[in-house]
């Protein structure tokens, strides 16, 4: 385990410019999710069309984990179907835990977050914003 | 002695190898003290020898290994005592400091009345913040808050308005957790005297490092925890001054805090007994005095002046850095500094000194209020204790560097 395969370029680069980060109109749902532990915070916006994902943005403040995480996911799932990104999510989540092998071709970029399972204080860092972005999807059903 | 490093007489107490911790990682730079002290083998083997040697419960003195045991757990009641210049009936044996001011928001002398003012300050722990918005919500009361300066001091100015003929108590952290301030806790006493108002002075990160003298200070309430003296875990202390306790009722109920019980009403032991239902932790408090006798062996005075220089020097130097700020007052007065390094988050900057072995604190240090204040979400902290040396501030330094390399 080394520095370089957690902050990978991929990772530090998102951190300095995160992608599709601010707060957009009023016809998104969003949640907020929070990590009382370290004070970490992301609010993530969803606008859905039938199935599909067709807008996502966030807010927050963290560390460069947590907000590279929020933005790689942001990038990722912005025009997938609800299933296709809780198929993600769940692949990130059971890879940052250490109980999967990331599979590099579905994950393409964000496969960079996975190098959290190694450092195992900093898991919580990477699916904050996954946990949100389930969390949005589920208001923006309701 | 390990040989004073780079001038500086007071660098190195020479205590490393005392921790058995710390002797069997010796790459581990461990600056993070103010969370929790690593324990020295003259703890550990105090327990272990009362455990091995002398354990029985308590004030049921049938046989003579139960007297022992009492005269073991009472020593250490009269040892806290001594150590802060207290009488043994004004030291009551509880968790540790998060207990001790739950007890006092929850037994307060006299009761609390509907818009009683408490005051605290924008510095404090959740654990002097907490356990006054519960007792404030149960009995309607109102909590008023003294700010800090962009230097990380109290004003004092506004705790003269805040005081007044409402204000029942004042509770106030001894040194800040997070800025490393120490604050003018006899100045704030005087003051709350002058309005009749009580004070409570939270000394969980002053105990550890520097001469206290209660008689001197006089605060009603003081609190303290073992684990961060030092001490085990799970042990901590509540001392209120004798015309105070007798005045409270008991915090909780059970075996040994009572006079006489049967159904038609119960009487309770005077204090500090009274405040201590249950078997408590006896070894806890065996081993804590232990710990006190270690400080006193070392001399408080030159623990104090060993980590305040340590302090100093790791303050300067990553001023030096640039693009660092570092937060609390310039002229340090304890073992703690807290800083930001431009561009790199508290929680990365931790992981990667952890991968130079140097272990610190990054965060909210259970202080959210303070870092809103400064409009940061917390810091990185690095804390000092008796054990460490000029090697861990290059150590520290060596890897903010590395940090402020991998994010520029």
């Amino acid at each position: 385990m080394s520095l370089s395969e957690l902050y990978q370029d991929v990772i530090l680069d998102h951190n300095r410019r995160p992608r599709r980060y601010g707060q957009p109109g009023e016809d998104y749902a969003s949640a907020e999710g929070t990590n009382p532990l370290c004070g970490d915070s992301v609010t993530v916006f969803v606008r859905t069309e039938d199935d599909r994902i067709a807008d996502i943005r966030f807010v927050g403040s963290g560390c460069a984990i947590s907000t590279a995480s929020a933005s790689l996911m942001a990038e990722a799932v912005a025009g997938k179907t609800v299933a296709e990104a809780m198929a993600l999510f769940q692949h990130v989540h059971d890879a940052a835990m250490g109980a999967a092998e990331p599979d590099e071709a579905m994950l393409g970029e964000v496969a960079a977050i996975c190098g959290v399972r190694e450092f195992p204080a900093r898991v919580k860092c990477a699916t904050l914003a996954w946990h949100t972005l389930k969390e949005a999807i589920a208001e923006a059903g309701k | 002695m390990v040989p004073a490093h780079r001038g500086t007489a007071l660098s190195d107490l020479g205590l490393r190898q005392e921790f058995p911790l710390l002797a069997a990682r010796p790459e581990l730079h461990f600056l993070d003290t103010a969370a929790s002290a690593q324990k020295p083998r003259v703890v550990l083997e105090a327990e272990r020898e009362f455990y091995s040697e002398r354990y029985a419960n308590i004030h049921r003195g049938a046989y003579s290994l139960s007297v022992e045991a009492t005269d073991a757990y009472e020593g250490a009641r009269a040892r806290v005592a001594t150590f802060l210049n207290a009488a043994p009936r004004e030291v009551v044996f509880v968790r540790g400091a998060t207990e001790a001011i739950n007890l006092v928001a929850h037994s307060f002398p006299g009761g609390w009345r509907e818009g009683d003012e408490i005051v605290l300050t924008e510095m404090e722990h959740h654990a002097n913040i907490v356990p006054w918005q519960l007792a404030a919500q149960r009995s309607g009361l109102v909590i008023r808050v003294v700010p800090v300066t962009q230097d990380g001091r109290l004003e004092l100015e506004a705790l003269d308005r805040i005081l007044g003929p409402r204000t029942r108590l004042v509770a106030v952290g001894h040194i800040s957790n997070a800025l490393g301030t120490l604050n003018p806790v006899e100045q704030i006493i005087r003051r709350a005297r002058e309005v009749g108002a009580m004070v409570l002075v939270d000394g969980a990160q002053s105990v550890p490092g520097r001469k206290v003298d209660l008689a001197e200070l006089d605060p009603d309430f003081f609190v303290f925890s073992g684990h961060k003296t030092y001490g085990p875990t799970g042990i901590g202390v509540l001392v209120g001054r004798n015309d105070v306790l007798p005045k409270m009722p008991p915090y909780q109920g059970g075996g040994d805090m009572i006079a006489k019980v049967s159904f038609e009403g119960t009487t309770f032991k005077l204090p500090p007994g009274r405040f201590e239902a249950g078997t408590p932790n006896i070894a806890g408090a065996v081993g804590l005095a232990r710990a006190l006798d270690f400080l006193e062996e070392i001399g408080l005075d030159k623990i104090e002046a060993h980590e305040t220089a340590l302090a100093k020097e790791a303050r300067s130097r990553l001023l030096r850095l640039g693009g660092v700020t570092v937060y609390g007052p310039e002229d340090v007065q304890s073992g703690i500094v807290s800083f930001n390094v431009a561009g790199v988050h508290p929680h990365d900057m931790a992981t990667v000194l952890d991968q130079q072995g140097v272990a610190i604190r990054a965060g909210h240090h259970c202080c959210q209020p303070l870092w809103h204040r400064y409009g940061v979400p917390g810091s990185a902290r690095a804390s000092f204790g008796l054990y460490n040396t000029m090697a861990d501030v290059e150590a520290l330094i060596e890897g903010v560097q590395v940090a402020q390399r991998l994010f520029a």
